[in-house]
């Protein structure tokens, strides 16, 4: 028997391409939630391949912190103008500049992105959204399905999830309701560096070590800056550091590293004794059910 | 909160499953994502057998977890006033399932040792939740199901045990969970054991393998228990590391659904999955439910031209003639060719808390193509309740190209939707050969 087997990176982006191209094929007005981190730049690497020799059929949608990080935004805007995408951006300093969102006392500007994020969906009319949420990351995010139904006020009930057998994603919606789309639920962080490393695609620099102008908060290390840190008793050192997630430059921590190739990267999360989140991630830390009560509200 | 229902596993679906041809299941079955390093497992235990115990033992004792989650674990434990680490509150992620102490929904797990990875959807075993051990088991190629060894085999584990034969799950493990309890005495375990074998045979399981384990102590479970040295068998996790992954074997059928046209020019990719078998270039192939014939031409392997393609890849073909093929149309060749009917029967788990009725219109989703459906029969009953396992006839407005489930889990699945708000309201296990 001449069984055939994949390769483990293979089978997962099998499934992924599987996914993107079922939204295509079922929805109207799909977006993909792009932040230019890993997981978002892996997805549209997928989608790249899904519908390759023809174009991308999806915009992108940046959800602006204010806060973010300029190499980050540098490479959105060259991955948008190589690929001809069309992008899409919903900003919370413009939320906040109106006076309909207030900046929270800590400073951190992530729960704040769920209003502007609901709204530009209900605006465009999007009707599937992705996102490069893995059910590896966090413990909600385990109870994710792939294909995520979200009421009219983009809120999730994991009490009321559709099942969501073998894989006959159901896309079924009314209108306002959409669907949030999770092609790299199977996938873990070291995952998606191999298969970064194995397609040799490019990432902002701020993923490799490099010094930066950093200072202690919460047992993180935070990057000074004009997001409103350091404060008093907060002192501004030079470290080599490096990032495992990128988000809000607010609550987005460095891990101290000397890894500034792809290899060195992948070494040391096999490493790591803390996941990505536990690591750098100073919201998820709030509370015992900090993810799981954000999405409720309709954060990706 | 779903509504509770005191629904009893129906012996005919078993009955009739046990007839079904099992070896040609075992060689032609098309798990998803079958890699021969990975392992797809779904557990599944009644209220307070140990389960989500179960499930962080293991990942405790395999070390596959982290200091920054072990460290909440703990902080969560000591503000519950225990003195040990709960290792359920590591399974349990959401809110109500903290509170209450038991599994509402499926969580997945991604976790590896040096030996194979480990993709585990830890199920709930609640009977109103019976629905999400069917989600979790149907992309299952092991389940593991639960006993406490004090109370035996009580109906949830029978239902387990129907849910598992009637979705096919290759294998299955029956842990015997709580020795420490019972003094780890074999005779308890092999009177368990002999139990459950019974129910195994009427329900048409291929086989099991029993394993007594304490989660809360951790024998047997990844280390082998110096505890119960009658038990000569390996430790569940080693069981887990060695047991065979069915493999797709490349001459079966293949089958091709078509997901969406790539147009590029005056050139056309039929773009999709192929859920069994290969295609080659060259390969004459038949187009559903048109019956049209072509040849394959070209096979787009995600940016790399390739002269053979195999499940379960994703990939692009390009054929000979000018078709009008579309999404939903489904591409084969080799082997038998499905069946084209607009008849369908099938065993099926009815999993929204409406019931389904005869003469409900409904929308069928089979592969990639959704059609209308009208509920014939339901084996002479006039309703199914959420979680009912029963048998249906449909008729479709139009034709589907259906294998039968025992033969394929992708071309042989179907779900039932709810037209009017798009709710998934049946999942359905098309059998051929049928009621007669």
């Amino acid at each position: 028997m001449s069984a055939f087997t994949l390769s483990h990176l293979d089978a997962l982006e099998s499934e992924a391409v599987h996914i993107f191209r079922e939204v295509a094929g079922e929805f109207e007005n799909p977006v993909i939630l792009f932040s230019g981190g890993k997981d978002s730049i892996v997805m549209l690497h997928l989608a790249l391949k899904a519908f390759a020799p023809a174009a991308v059929p999806f915009s992108l949608l940046h959800v602006d912190t204010g806060h973010n990080f300029p190499e980050v935004l540098e490479y959105r805007d060259r991955a948008v103008a190589a690929h001809g995408l069309r992008l899409h951006v919903a900003s919370v300093q413009d939320y906040i500049d109106r006076g309909v969102l207030r900046e929270r006392p800590d400073g951190t500007r992530n729960p704040l992105q769920t209003l502007p994020l609901t709204e530009k969906i209900q605006a465009e009319k999007f009707d599937a959204v992705f996102g490069g949420g893995r059910r590896d990351e966090e413990k909600a995010r385990a109870k994710e399905r792939v294909f995520s139904l979200r009421d009219e006020f983009s809120q999730w009930d994991p009490r009321r999830q559709r099942p969501e057998l073998w894989n006959l994603y159901n896309g079924r919606h009314a209108p306002g309701e959409h669907v949030r789309v999770f092609p790299l639920s199977n996938w873990t962080e070291l995952d998606v560096w191999q298969y970064i490393a194995r397609e040799g695609i490019e990432l902002p620099e701020i993923y490799f070590a490099h010094d930066r102008e950093v200072f202690r908060r919460a047992g993180m290390w935070l990057t000074a800056g004009e997001w409103g840190g350091p404060k008093d008793g907060e002192t501004v050192e030079k470290r080599q550091v490096r990032y495992r997630t990128v988000g809000d430059m607010s609550c987005t921590g460095a891990v101290d590293s000397d890894a500034v190739t792809l290899d060195d990267v992948i070494a040391e999360i096999a490493a790591s004794r803390l996941t990505e989140r536990g690591a750098t991630r100073a919201d998820d830390k709030m509370s015992e059910a900090a993810m799981e009560d954000r999405k409720r509200e309709g954060y990706f | 909160m779903s509504t509770m229902t005191g629904t009893t596993v129906d012996a005919t679906v078993g009955l009739r499953l046990a007839t079904a041809d099992t070896s040609r299941f075992a060689t032609a079955d098309t798990p998803r994502l079958a890699t021969a390093d990975t392992l797809r497992f779904a557990t599944a235990g009644s209220v307070d057998d140990g389960k989500s115990t179960l499930v962080g033992r293991l990942l405790h004792d395999s070390k596959s977890v982290l200091a920054d989650q072990l460290e909440a674990v703990e902080t969560a434990s000591r503000n519950r006033g225990k003195d040990t680490p709960d290792l359920a509150l590591l399974t349990d992620g959401l809110r109500a399932e903290r509170e209450q102490g038991i599994t509402i929904d499926v969580a997945y797990r991604y976790f590896a040792t040096p030996k194979r990875r480990f993709i585990l959807a830890d199920t709930p075993g609640h009977v109103q939740y019976t629905r999400n051990m069917v989600t979790g088991a149907s992309t299952a190629e092991l389940a593991i199901i639960l006993v406490d060894s004090r109370s035996g085999i009580v109906e949830q584990t029978r239902r387990h045990a129907a849910v598992a034969a009637l979705l096919r799950v290759p294998q299955v493990v029956l842990a015997v969970n709580k020795m420490d309890l019972v003094g780890y005495a074999q005779g308890v375990f092999e009177r368990l054991v002999e139990e459950f074998a019974g129910y195994a045979a009427e329900l048409g399981l291929p086989g099991f393998t029993p394993i007594p384990v304490s989660a809360l102590a951790g024998d047997n479970v990844v280390e082998r228990s110096t505890r119960m040295d009658w038990y000569a068998g390996p430790a569940l996790l080693e069981f887990l590391e060695n047991v065979p992954v069915a493999a797709d074997p490349a001459d079966a059928p293949a089958r091709f659904p078509v997901q969406y046209v790539i147009r590029h020019g005056d050139v056309r990719h039929y773009a999709g999955q192929l859920v069994s078998g290969s295609l080659r270039v060259g390969d004459r192939v038949t187009v559903h439910p048109s019956g049209e014939t072509s040849e394959i031409t070209a096979i787009d392997a995600l940016g790399t031209a390739v002269e053979t393609a195999y499940a379960p890849q994703s990939v692009g073909v390009r054929l000979a003639d000018q078709r009008d093929v579309s999404r939903g149309d489904m591409i084969t060749a080799g082997g038998e060719a499905p069946v084209l009917t607009q008849d369908v029967r099938a065993a099926v788990c009815h999993l929204a808390d409406r019931p389904l009725r005869v003469g409900d219109r409904v929308l069928l989703k089979h592969t990639t193509r959704t059609v209308k459906a009208i509920v014939k029969d339901l084996a002479g009953a006039q309703a199914l309740s959420v979680n009912d396992l029963g048998r249906i006839t449909l008729r479709t407005a139009e034709p589907l190209a259906l294998d039968d489930y025992g033969v394929s889990r992708r071309t042989g699945a179907f779900l039932l939707i709810d037209p009017a708000d798009g709710a998934t309201l049946t999942a359905g296990m098309v059998d051929l050969a049928g009621l007669g």
